[in-house]
């Protein structure tokens, strides 16, 4: 059996594709016109390149918040397969 | 501790006396001296125009959790003995409850500050986004909030 670690990766195979769910919200959803997709992603990817992928190519406006699993993070976080990433703009509750 | 987001409406009235009744006093009788609350209410008015409704969305799973990180940090800051955090989504009217957020403790500064550190680091962090139906018919998505200081 072969263990496959971090420096050993598992080949990416048909069936093995690596993709993260992707949401958007308020202003930012209407913008994009869907409120989410699942897009494919490289083996090293971050949060900035799920956004290209997602938005067909578009500058991250600046002041959009990035959330990978559900924690504040920045455009320049890892992502793997599995992931959930959401884009929103500033957040206006309360 | 509780924290609940709804489409319901909601009496913070109400609410407050409940939880206080059924839940703080059992647990603390006799040792809360001070409670310190707020309460948001949607107006008919922002920025020069009339607001006739709004939509209030979240993010369902991670407003919760933003939620529960404040409310974790604030007991670690402040000695609070319990917190009561309740907020609306969906299709607001003015005059409606927006927000209540209550805290007890045994004395008043503990109380006001993490009343206060609560509601704001809900208005940073917390994703809810509202989007107001103007009276001219037109729907705004709010920006920013206004200074709480």
């Amino acid at each position: 059996m072969i263990v496959w670690s971090d420096t050993v990766r598992k080949p990416v195979c048909e069936g093995n594709s690596m993709t993260v769910k992707v949401k958007f919200f308020a202003s930012l959803k209407e913008q994009m016109g869907c409120d989410g997709a699942t897009v494919e992603i490289g083996e090293v990817a971050t949060a900035a390149d799920v956004w290209l992928q997602a938005s067909g190519g578009k500058a991250l406006p600046p002041n959009v918040l990035v959330a990978v699993n559900m924690e504040y993070t920045d455009q320049n976080q890892g992502v793997k397969s599995g992931d959930e990433v959401a884009f929103f703009p500033p957040v206006t509750g309360g | 501790m509780k924290i609940a987001v709804d489409e319901a409406p909601f009496s913070p009235w109400e609410a407050l006396a409940q939880y206080e009744r059924d839940v703080v006093q059992p647990a603390f009788p006799g040792k809360f001296g001070a409670a310190a609350t707020f309460i948001g209410t949607m107006r008919d008015f922002n920025e020069g125009d009339g607001v006739h409704a709004m939509t209030l969305e979240h993010y369902p799973g991670m407003t919760e959790k933003q939620l529960q990180l404040i409310l974790d940090e604030a007991f670690n800051k402040w000695k609070l003995l319990d917190a009561l955090l309740l907020h609306r989504v969906g299709e607001l009217k003015p005059q409606e409850p927006i927000v209540l957020v209550a805290v007890w403790s045994a004395h008043r500064k503990d109380a006001f500050e993490a009343c206060r550190h609560i509601m704001e680091a809900l208005k940073s962090r917390a994703p809810f986004w509202k989007k107001e139906q103007l009276d001219g018919g037109a729907g705004r998505w709010v920006e920013k909030n206004s200074d709480g200081y």
